[in-house]
C-alpha cells in the first residue's frame, strides 16, 4: 500500500514538532526514518500510524484519507522500542490479539485464530514457544513476537519504532539481516525509525534523514551517502570531516592559504570530506596538520589530525601498516570533497544545499 | 547447630537472615501474636459448649452478618471506584490534581467519629443528601446502608494507595499497542489493563476490607445500632465489655479474629494466584 504524506505539519504546544512534510514512499517499499532524537521521525511514524493527529495536512493510503481514520480503523502493524507485549497473555495469545479484536462479523473462528497465530510464529522463528508469557523471553524473541503480533492484523502498512534500539549489537545485527528477509519475502510497505544512521544505509531502500522537524533528505543509501544534499546529511551520515573555507577565483582557502583545491563558484563555504577519500603523505599536498592521535578501525588506521592556529579538528584514514606518532606533521589532500554555502541568505549552513562536487 | 541447618548457613550477598528473622518474630510476637493469642487463651477457658453457645447467639450471629456483608459491599464498591480515581490521578494532568490526591488521604487522618458524625449529619433524613434520598423512599442513615457509606468512606485510600502505583507502572505503549491492533478502548481497558491491575485491586479490596470488618468509631455513629439489624460485631463486644459479659465478648472476638484471617488467606493466596499469572511485581 502506497502511503503519501502531503504538507503535514504537527505542533506540541506551540512547539513545532514538524514543520511542513511531504513523502510519498511507494508500495513495498522499506524506508527508514533516520536523524537525531527530536528530529521528528517518531512523531511522523506515530502520524502515519494515528497514534497522533496531524496539525495540518493529510495522510494518505493509496487513495483513501488515512488521517480521518481512527488508530483501530486505519490497520496499521506497529512494533514499539520497547516490544510493548502484553505480559499476561501468553505469546500465542499476544499475537492472536489483534485477530479476537474484531469485530464478530469479522473475527475469525477461535481455532482459526490460533492456527493463524501458529503459522506467524513460525514466520518469525518462535515455533514452539507459543505457550511461553512474554517475561520468560529474550530480548530478541520479544521484538519477533511483537513482529508477529502487528504482522497478524493484515496490516496496511508495517511501522517499528527503533525496532532494534534495546538489543545488544549482535541480535541487532542478526534481526536486521532477518527483517531484510521477511520484508522481501512478505513485501509489506515498510517505515522503520532509526537514530543508527548504519541501521539506516544497510536495511532500508530508501533513506529518510530528518533534523529539527523536517526532511533534510530522502533517497537510496547510495545517493544519500555519495551526495549528500545538505551540510547536515553530510556530517550525520558516515564518518566525514568538516573545515570552513572561502572559495576566491576558483580556488579554495583554508584561513586564508590555498589548499591546492579547485572549485567553480565564490564565497564562504564549508567543505566536507570522508576519512577514507584523502589522500595522505608527502608529496599529497596542499593541506597539512598535526597527528593528535589515532585508532584503529576495522581494516585502516584513523588519524586525527589538527590544523593550523585554529586547531581545526579532521581525521584522515591510513594502511594500518603505516604508523604515525602523534606530534608529527602529516601532508594530505582530499581526493573527493562537497562544498555547501556558508550561512548567507538568511539560510543557516546545515539547510542550505549543494552547490558543487568537486574532485581535486 | 550448623549441622541442622545447612541451607541458611550458606554464604550470601545479603547476609543477615538469622538476625532479621528472629527480630521480626520477636516483633510480630509482641504486636500481633501475643495480644491476638489472649483473646484465644481466654475463649479456651470458656470450654466448647459454652463458646458454641455464646458465638451461635442471634444477636451475635447477626451482628457478624452486617459487619462482614458491609465491609465486603463497601471494599467491593471501593475496588471499582477507586480504581477511577486512581486512574483519573495517574493518568491526566490538571489544576487542581495535587489537591484532590492530597484529599485521597483525608480519611487516613481524619478521626473516625469525625467522619461519622459528618456523615450521619449528611445522610440523615433532613441532611443535604439524606434529604432529598429520603424523599425518593431511600432510607441510609440508621440502616446497613449508612453502614456501607461510612465503610466505603475509611476504606477508600487504601484501595486509591495501592492501585496506584501499578497503575504508574503501566506503559502508555501497551494501549497504543492494543489500539492499532484494533481493540476497542472498552476491550484495551478489560482485556489488556485490568488484568495486570488485578493482583494490584485484590490487595486493595483486601485492606479496605479489613479495615471495614474493624471500624467502629465512623460506624456507630451512622449505623443507628439496632440489635439485629443494624449492629455491627465490635460495638456488641463493647456493649458486652459494658455489661461485664467478658466471657460474650471474648467469643465474639475469637469468631471475629477466626473469619478475618480466613478470608485474609484467601484473598492472600488468590492475589499470589493472579500475581503469578498476570505478571506485575
Amino acid at each position: 500500500m502506497e502511503v503519501r504524506i502531503e504538507a503535514v505539519a504537527k505542533d506540541f504546544d506551540r512547539h513545532p514538532a514538524l514543520h511542513e512534510i511531504d513523502l510519498a514512499i511507494a508500495s513495498g517499499e522499506l524506508a527508514a526514518l533516520v536523524g537525531p532524537s527530536g528530529s521528528g521521525k517518531t512523531t511522523l511514524l506515530r502520524l502515519i500510524a494515528g497514534l497522533e493527529t496531524p496539525g495540518r495536512g493529510r495522510i494518505l493510503f493509496g487513495e483513501e484519507d488515512a488521517s480521518r481514520l481512527s488508530v483501530q480503523a486505519r490497520r496499521v502493524g506497529f512494533v514499539f522500542q520497547h516490544y510493548a507485549l502484553f505480559r499476561h497473555m501468553t505469546v500465542l495469545e499476544n499475537v492472536g490479539f489483534g485477530l479476537s479484536a474484531r469485530p464478530r462479523a469479522l473475527r475469525p473462528a477461535r481455532a482459526e485464530i490460533d492456527r493463524r497465530a501458529r503459522e506467524l510464529l513460525e514466520l518469525v522463528q518462535l515455533g514452539g514457544l507459543e505457550k511461553r508469557y512474554p517475561p520468560q523471553l529474550s530480548g530478541g524473541q520479544r521484538q519477533r513476537v511483537a513482529l508477529a503480533r502487528a504482522l497478524a492484523i493484515e496490516p496496511r502498512v508495517l511501522l517499528l519504532d527503533e525496532p532494534f534500539g534495546a538489543l545488544d549489537a549482535q541480535v541487532r545485527r542478526d534481526l536486521r539481516r532477518w527483517l531484510r528477509e521477511l520484508h522481501d519475502r512478505t513485501g509489506h510497505t515498510t517505515v522503520f525509525v532509526t537514530h543508527d544512521q548504519e541501521e539506516a544505509l544497510e536495511l532500508a531502500d530508501r533513506v529518510v534523514v530528518m533534523s529539527q522537524g523536517r526532511i533534510e533528505q530522502a533517497a537510496t543509501p547510495d545517493e544519500v551517502y555519495d551526495r549528500p544534499a545538505t551540510a547536515f546529511v553530510h556530517g550525520f551520515i558516515g564518518e566525514s570531516s568538516r573545515l570552513p573555507v572561502r572559495v576566491e577565483g576558483g580556488e579554495v582557502f583554508l584561513d586564508d592559504r590555498p589548499t591546492g583545491l579547485r572549485a567553480d563558484w565564490e564565497g564562504p563555504a564549508e567543505l566536507f570530506f570522508r576519512p577514507h577519500q584523502a589522500l595522505v603523505g608527502d608529496g599529497a599536498g596542499g593541506l597539512a596538520g598535526m597527528v593528535t592521535g589515532g585508532r584503529r578501525i576495522a581494516g585502516v588506521r584513523r588519524v586525527e589530525l589538527e590544523l593550523g592556529a585554529a586547531h581545526r579538528r579532521v581525521e584522515v584514514d591510513l594502511p594500518l601498516a603505516q604508523s604515525c606518532a602523534p606530534g608529527t606533521l602529516l601532508a594530505f589532500r582530499p581526493t573527493a570533497f562537497r562544498l555547501y554555502p556558508l550561512a548567507g541568505e538568511g539560510r543557516p549552513a546545515d539547510r542550505a544545499p549543494a552547490r558543487q562536487l568537486a574532485h581535486g | 547447630m550448623a549441622l541442622a541447618l545447612p541451607a541458611l548457613r550458606r554464604p550470601s550477598v545479603i547476609p543477615g537472615f538469622g538476625l532479621t528473622l528472629g527480630f521480626t518474630i520477636l516483633y510480630l510476637s509482641l504486636v500481633v501474636l501475643i495480644p491476638l493469642s489472649g483473646v484465644v487463651w481466654r475463649t479456651a477457658d470458656l470450654g466448647w459448649a459454652e463458646f458454641l453457645r455464646l458465638a451461635t447467639d442471634e444477636r451475635t450471629l447477626a451482628a457478624l452478618k452486617v459487619s462482614f456483608g458491609c465491609a465486603f459491599a463497601a471494599a467491593a464498591l471501593n475496588v471499582v471506584f477507586g480504581a477511577l480515581v486512581a486512574w483519573v490521578l495517574v493518568r491526566y494532568r490538571f489544576p487542581g490534581r495535587p489537591l484532590l490526591d492530597a484529599a485521597v488521604d483525608l480519611p487516613f487522618a481524619l478521626p473516625t467519629a469525625v467522619a461519622g458524625i459528618a456523615l450521619t449529619a449528611l445522610y440523615a433524613p433532613d441532611g443535604w443528601i439524606g434529604g432529598p434520598l429520603a424523599a425518593l423512599g431511600l432510607k441510609i442513615a440508621w440502616t446497613p446502608l449508612g453502614i456501607v457509606v461510612a465503610l466505603v468512606f475509611v476504606g477508600l485510600p487504601f484501595v486509591v494507595r495501592t492501585v496506584q502505583p501499578v497503575m504508574e507502572e503501566i506503559e502508555r505503549e501497551i494501549e497504543e499497542a492494543s489500539a492499532t491492533l484494533g481493540a476497542s478502548r472498552a476491550r484495551t481497558v478489560f482485556r489488556v489493563l485490568a488484568p495486570s491491575l488485578s493482583p494490584a485491586l485484590l490487595t486493595g479490596f483486601a485492606l479496605a476490607f479489613a479495615r471495614g470488618v474493624g471500624e467502629y468509631g465512623s460506624v456507630i455513629f451512622i449505623a443507628g445500632n439496632l440489635p439485629y439489624r443494624s449492629e455491627i460485631a465490635p460495638l456488641l463486644i463493647v456493649i458486652r465489655l459494658e455489661e461485664f459479659n467478658y466471657a460474650a465478648a471474648t467469643a465474639i472476638a475469637a469468631v471475629m479474629l477466626a473469619i478475618s484471617f480466613a478470608m485474609l488467606l484467601a484473598i492472600n493466596s488468590l492475589q499470589a494466584w493472579s500475581r503469578r499469572r498476570y505478571g506485575h511485581g
